[in-house]
């Protein structure tokens, strides 16, 4: 059986049927890791995935060869992007200072995982501490895009989108800061999903910018990305800024109804020069798709959307150089080889700290800069002024539409190497899904045909806070509708 | 009254407290890890790093959650003060690069703390002097290192404790003026039970700010930082110092360096920590992982009524209606603990037949005598004793009947301070009851004179001083027992016949 393109619905049939068993389904999928020559994991956990797949089997067999209705993700082989804690598994980052780090306690996320049944294969490779578009910013070697060899994968979460893709996990856990789940999935063909700010907690993903992280889903169908969700999601009293008043995610609550939708192209998103034809196409065709099932097209304007980039690298790069400080070399991780000659403290950190790849230094230094005295008014204080105004537009915006529609990033994977030279240029391709995280908004990239040359195109879809199942839901009715 | 300093009297001092106070919680004040040690357990006596975990040890992926008691906490100390508790403030991030600092920023409150605009009454001279109290804000502790030769090891253990910062506004203008305001402080502290004050710990710690300006000058002269000063005693010292080193500067016509200095307490001088070159940006902004903490005025209120009788208020009553000097009211109302063990002891004394106002004074003595002296030479708070208000009440009540001799008195204290035993049974087993029968003091003097009747002639021919003498061999041929000031009366009696 070819257990790669099972959604989880289908492997659960497969696991009730007995024509699949946890442990095949694991070995299979941990078979496909290991010859994978994508890049896309870090540490994978065998002997413990394969122990998780034993005992689901037990239990199998003990309900009845029943899924047991509390374990929605009941032997679903899943990879964790490598900023998320798993205990007495090594926690990277993608970085030569975590390299050795064994991550004392689970995210919670993760927990919920687990409990829910879901079998962690190992831990994907990303840029490193989140801080790229590419992928290419790791410290383990890039993440190649299942497509096509040569291209990127995108990024952060570039693991967590191409072993999906590639069937080396079914579905994976990722984050989001500025698009790090929609823009690797656009680039490799498969659902990335950001929810709501404060609806799943922050605690155990390692943190890049305080105020934009969020963990995401990936699937190959909107189905599976939704499940994940749901299993993750809800309050967490060990995270301060976890929504308590949003309950745990429940999917099945909504149906679209199109005549009584209403959609929109911020108009400040058109007409952009450097977008590719074929993505500009997907757009259209999408609203095309939209339109033919009875939803409204409606004019919508985000005036201080063209301030978005600017804030959000200023406010990323403060929080996380902030965020980035802990890492010493003093109480774990790694201490560089030439450390115990070091002359003094300052001297001691150098050594250690020169360990961060180039860009997380470069986000640190300007972070720094920017909060820094005589500058920070200036900056960081305008950054979150305007971050306000934008925020402001989103909500005007949202009573006139319902949901929001914007290509995920102006073309398709690029070739490695292609972009490296410039950061500003990897940071410019960031301008459709940075939104999303300065206003905390629910975001999704759905697969939506190819290009030419036969790279996945995705299309980004928004809504308001909260709405994330209206989402999904509006997202699990058009998948599939391509011509 | 303008206090002057300098050998021509025509300077002025400027002086603001900083004070960080450890608060009592059960809890550090972002995660669950014990803020203090268990009960009976000093805190050098704990093993290092075995109060931590990921959270307050900088984990990667840990996130703080507020610590509710913490937060009560600050709030009495805003209501004690006269403070305006904001019903809207915010966590900012500190952020400096120190071993003992695990996430490489502090958690602490800039542009929005919680409480603002109060002050402290303390006396100078006759008079009472207000001094402002400019914020309190919460904050968390950092780990303590230990430096060696050739490395340097860090404890985590007080990582994460919470902190009041409270700031004064630089109008205390002596040494004297900044030791009452720091007692005074001390001592409500200790009284709304929310901070065990100890110096010597380390939870009740003080930075001073100093400058010095001519008599009469409009601005402030340039200020310099005193830091690691752990007893009030050494702050007035170090403050002391700092003024006259000042002084010496201008006056030999330099200028004073805007720097942090630490107080080397064997010396008794303020040496260079560091200057302003290398004074650190602290980048502050406000902490993303935290939400603002909104105060509900109800919430605050009802705190109000849990604020117990202050020690300001305590003196004035101890003055006015039990009718103590305003030396003992001090002393006893500085102390928590002391003010506690008077007013049981002087209530139960009440219970036993004696008035208030004469059991007061008795008892304030013996506070303000021995168990000043036990306290001081146990080194440690009141916690290592075991003596009760019941224990005072009933020697100053033996005291009064005169069962029992002042130094008697004295001995019971001590034991019962150890062993916490009851009266009656110490005087019982220990022997300590007095005798004033006087029949038998009479037998005693008899003896004694007819011993040492060349003495006895000094003492009819008017030397008074040779009474001593002969009430201490009476004292002798008692075994300790008889009622001195009965012996010294018969006596007298006797050489007047």
């Amino acid at each position: 059986m070819d257990f790669k393109n099972l959604s989880i619905t289908q492997l659960h049939q497969a696991y009730e049927s007995g024509s699949a068993s946890p442990v095949e389904v694991v070995e299979a999928y941990l078979q496909q890791a290991r010859v994978s020559d994508l890049g896309t994991w870090v540490t994978l956990c065998e002997g413990r995935a394969l122990r998780q797949a034993q005992e689901a089997y037990s239990r199998l067999e003990k309900n009845g060869r029943k899924i047991p209705v509390n374990e929605p993700l009941f032997g679903v082989p899943m990879g964790l992007k490598d900023n998320l804690c798993l205990k007495g598994v090594r926690t990277t980052c993608a970085s030569k200072i975590l390299e050795n780090y064994i991550a004392p306690y689970t995210a919670t996320s993760v927990e919920r995982l687990e409990q829910a049944g879901a079998i962690i294969l190992g831990k994907l490779n990303l840029d490193e501490f989140a801080m790229g578009g590419s992928n290419e910013n790791s410290a383990f070697g890039p993440v190649k895009n299942p497509n096509d060899h040569t291209r990127v994968s995108g990024g952060s979460s570039g693991g967590a989108a191409a072993s999906v893709k590639a069937g080396e996990c079914l579905v994976s856990l990722g984050s989001d800061t500025g698009g790090s789940v929609r823009l690797p999935a656009s680039y490799c063909g498969v659902v990335g999903f950001k929810p709501t700010y404060g609806r799943v907690s922050r605690s155990g993903l390692v943190a890049f910018a305080s105020s934009l992280d969020q963990i995401g889903t990936f699937g190959k169908t909107v189905a599976d990305a939704a499940r994940v969700f749901e299993v993750i999601s809800g309050p967490d009293s060990r995270d301060s800024t976890s929504a308590h008043k949003i309950p745990k995610a429940d999917c099945s609550r909504v149906k679209i109804d199109f005549s009584k939708i209403r959609v929109g192209v911020p108009q400040e998103f058109l007409n952009q020069a450097s977008v590719q034809p074929e993505v500009e196409q997907a757009t259209q065709s999408m609203l095309e798709v939209l339109k033919k099932k009875g939803a409204t097209v409606v004019p919508v304007s985000i005036p201080h959307l063209k301030y978005s980039i600017s804030v959000y690298y200023i406010v990323a790069m403060s929080e996380a150089s902030s965020n980035l400080s802990r890492y010493d070399g003093v109480r774990y991780g790694v201490r560089s080889a030439s450390v115990d000659s070091a002359k003094n403290l300052q001297d001691f950190y150098e050594k250690n700290r020169r360990l961060f790849g180039a860009e997380v230094k470069r986000r640190i230094l300007l972070g720094t800069f920017a909060l820094s005295s005589g500058y920070a008014d200036e900056y960081f204080k305008k950054a979150c002024q305007v971050r306000r105004l934008i925020q402001q537009d989103f909500i005007r915006a949202f009573e006139k539409v319902d949901f929001l529609l914007s290509p995920v990033a102006p073309t398709t994977a690029f070739k490695l190497g292609e972009k490296s030279e410039d950061p500003l240029q990897m940071y410019l391709n960031d301008l459709y899904t940075i939104p999303a995280n300065l206003v905390g908004l629910p975001a999704l990239s759905l697969p939506w045909g190819e290009d030419t040359q036969g790279l996945p195109i995705g299309v980004h879809f928004l809504a308001a806070t909260g709405k994330d199942e209206s989402l999904l839901a509006l997202a699990s009715e058009l998948e599939g509708s391509h011509s | 009254m303008i206090i002057l300093y300098g050998p021509e009297k025509n300077y002025e001092a400027v002086i603001g407290l900083e004070v960080h106070s450890q608060l009592a919680t059960e809890t550090k004040i972002f995660c669950g890890c014990r803020a203090k040690p268990l009960p009976g357990v000093s805190v050098a006596d704990v093993v290092s790093n075995s109060h931590t975990c990921p959270l307050c040890a900088g984990h990667p992926g840990t996130l703080p959650v507020l610590n509710k008691k913490a937060v009560e906490f600050a709030v009495l100390a805003g209501l004690a003060t006269h403070c305006k508790i904001r019903s809207n403030s915010v966590f900012a991030r500190k952020n400096y690069f120190y071993p003992d600092l695990p996430k490489g920023y502090q958690i602490s409150q800039f542009d929005l703390p919680i409480c603002e605009g109060g002050y402290l009454e303390i006396p100078v001279g006759t008079v009472l002097k207000r001094i402002g109290i400019n914020r309190i804000h919460l904050e968390e502790d950092a780990g303590k290192n230990r430096h060696g030769p050739g490395q340097s090891l860090v404890n985590l253990n007080r990582a994460g404790v919470p902190l009041i910062e409270i700031v004064s506004e630089p109008e205390l203008r002596s040494p004297e003026e900044a030791g009452t305001y720091l007692r005074a402080l001390h001592a409500i502290v200790t009284a709304l039970e929310i901070s065990d004050g100890n110096m010597q710990e380390g939870n009740f710690r003080c930075d001073a700010n100093v400058s010095v300006r001519l008599k009469g000058a409009a601005q402030f002269g340039t200020r310099v930082e005193v830091k690691n000063v752990n007893s009030f005693r050494f702050v007035e010292k170090a403050i002391e110092f700092e003024i006259a080193r000042q002084i010496g500067v201008i006056s030999t016509g330099g200028s004073i360096v805007q720097e942090t200095r630490t107080f080397d307490s064997d010396r008794g001088v303020t040496i260079t920590m560091r200057t302003k070159e290398e004074a650190e940006d602290y980048r502050y902004f406000p902490d993303p992982d935290l939400l603002p903490v909104i105060l509900d005025s109800n919430w605050i209120e009802s705190l109000k009524a849990r604020i117990p009788e202050l020690p300001a208020q305590k003196l004035k009553r101890y003055v006015g209606d039990w009718g103590l000097s305003d030396y003992d009211a001090e002393v006893i109302t500085s102390t928590h603990e002391w003010s506690r063990l008077f007013e049981g002891a002087v209530r139960h004394l009440e219970t036993l037949g004696t008035d208030v106002r004469e059991g007061a004074k008795p008892v304030a003595n013996f506070i303000t005598g021995e168990v000043a002296r036990l306290s001081k030479e146990q080194g440690k708070s009141e916690e290592s004793s075991r003596l009760t208000a019941i224990h005072l009440a009933e020697v100053t009540r033996l005291s009064l009947e005169g069962a029992i001799s002042s130094n008697a008195a004295k001995q019971i204290l001590q034991i019962a301070w150890k062993t916490g035993d009851s009266i009656s049974i110490i005087v019982d087993r220990e022997g300590f009851k007095q005798v004033s029968d006087v029949q038998a003091l009479e037998a005693i003097v008899a003896q004694v004179m007819e011993k040492f009747p060349s003495q006895v002639a000094e003492l009819k021919n008017g030397k008074d001083k040779v009474i001593g003498f002969l009430v201490g061999q009476a004292m002798k041929a008692s075994s300790g027992k008889g009622n001195p000031a009965l012996f010294q009366k018969i006596f007298i009696e006797r050489s007047r016949s």
